[in-house]
């Protein structure tokens, strides 16, 4: 069955998401993360950051309420049992620090078909309260079976 | 101040890491990502999987870890982009490896992989590094 590109182009409400500190702190653990920027408020003043910095990759926090409604639209039409996560690229602006508050706005970028396997791509923006373009997100997933 | 390395071929030390029995629990609180196949034996189990898998953003976060200590910090990652490949277990060190590959206008770009028990579970990565 070919899959269905009526859902190129769309985009979906932007979400805010608030970053609060314990949760950088949370994720930095989980991934490992020594550097006293992501832990110690007061090493994160003293660099010059108003507070605890999100690693790089701590966007994946904040922008995953976006994804979702694109993930579960039936117009875009994906099914979940054989999604694998194929590819992913992150393109990052200024650094995310507590306090922020964080806009997504995400998009379908292309739907197509090769080799028997749906290739999803979203795009991702965020920004911060001041405008800024914090980290744009291209996500890949991979539909085996189409 | 750069600690990047600027020559291509040049390599960046390497990061290792062996996620414990519970890290997939920990990383799906912090991530947000609570897919069972991470998380629960017996469903990886019965979707034909080997067990709980690594969730491939937190193999992603240890290659962009990789980046910023050699470069001194989070603010020099601007870009990183990875495929997927396979699946990272827990239990099992996962090492990052990472040659540069060019160096221009202060962008050094590096070409990286994560491997785990002799398999690139992440491959043909690119991270822009600011040097500077």
């Amino acid at each position: 069955m070919p899959v269905s590109t009526a859902a190129v182009g769309k985009s979906y409400p932007p979400t805010v998401y608030a970053v609060g500190r314990e949760k950088i702190r949370e994720y930095a653990l989980a991934v490992g993360e020594t550097q006293p920027l992501h832990l110690d408020v007061e090493a994160a003043r003293a660099a010059g950051y108003a507070d605890v910095v999100a690693p790089p990759m701590f966007c994946v926090v904040y922008s995953a309420a976006a994804l979702a409604p694109a993930l579960f639209d039936p117009e875009v039409g994906i099914n979940f049992a054989l999604m694998v996560h194929g590819g992913q690229d992150f393109r990052w602006g200024p650094l995310v620090v507590a306090g922020d508050e964080i806009t997504t706005s995400l998009s379908v970028r292309s739907i197509a078909e090769d080799g028997g396997k749906g290739f999803y791509v979203f795009e991702s923006v965020s920004t911060n309260q001041a405008g800024d373009t914090v980290c744009v997100g291209t996500w890949t997933n991979i539909v085996r079976g189409v | 101040m750069s600690e990047i390395p600027m020559e291509p071929g040049a390599e960046l030390p390497e990061l290792k890491i062996t996620p414990d029995r519970f890290l997939t629990v920990r990383y799906a609180g912090a991530s947000g990502d609570f897919n069972p196949i991470h998380i629960d034996e017996d469903f990886a189990k019965q979707v034909g999987l080997p067990g709980r898998i690594l969730h491939g953003l937190w193999t992603m976060a240890q290659v962009a870890r990789a980046q910023t200590e050699a470069a001194g910090g989070p603010h020099a990652l601007k870009a990183l982009s990875v495929q997927f490949r396979g699946m990272g277990v827990p239990e099992a060190e996962v090492t990052v490896s990472s040659t540069v590959r060019s160096a221009q206008d202060g962008i050094v770009t590096v070409d990286t992989v994560a491997a785990q028990n002799g398999v690139q579970i992440i491959r043909n990565a690119v991270a822009e590094l600011e040097a500077g």
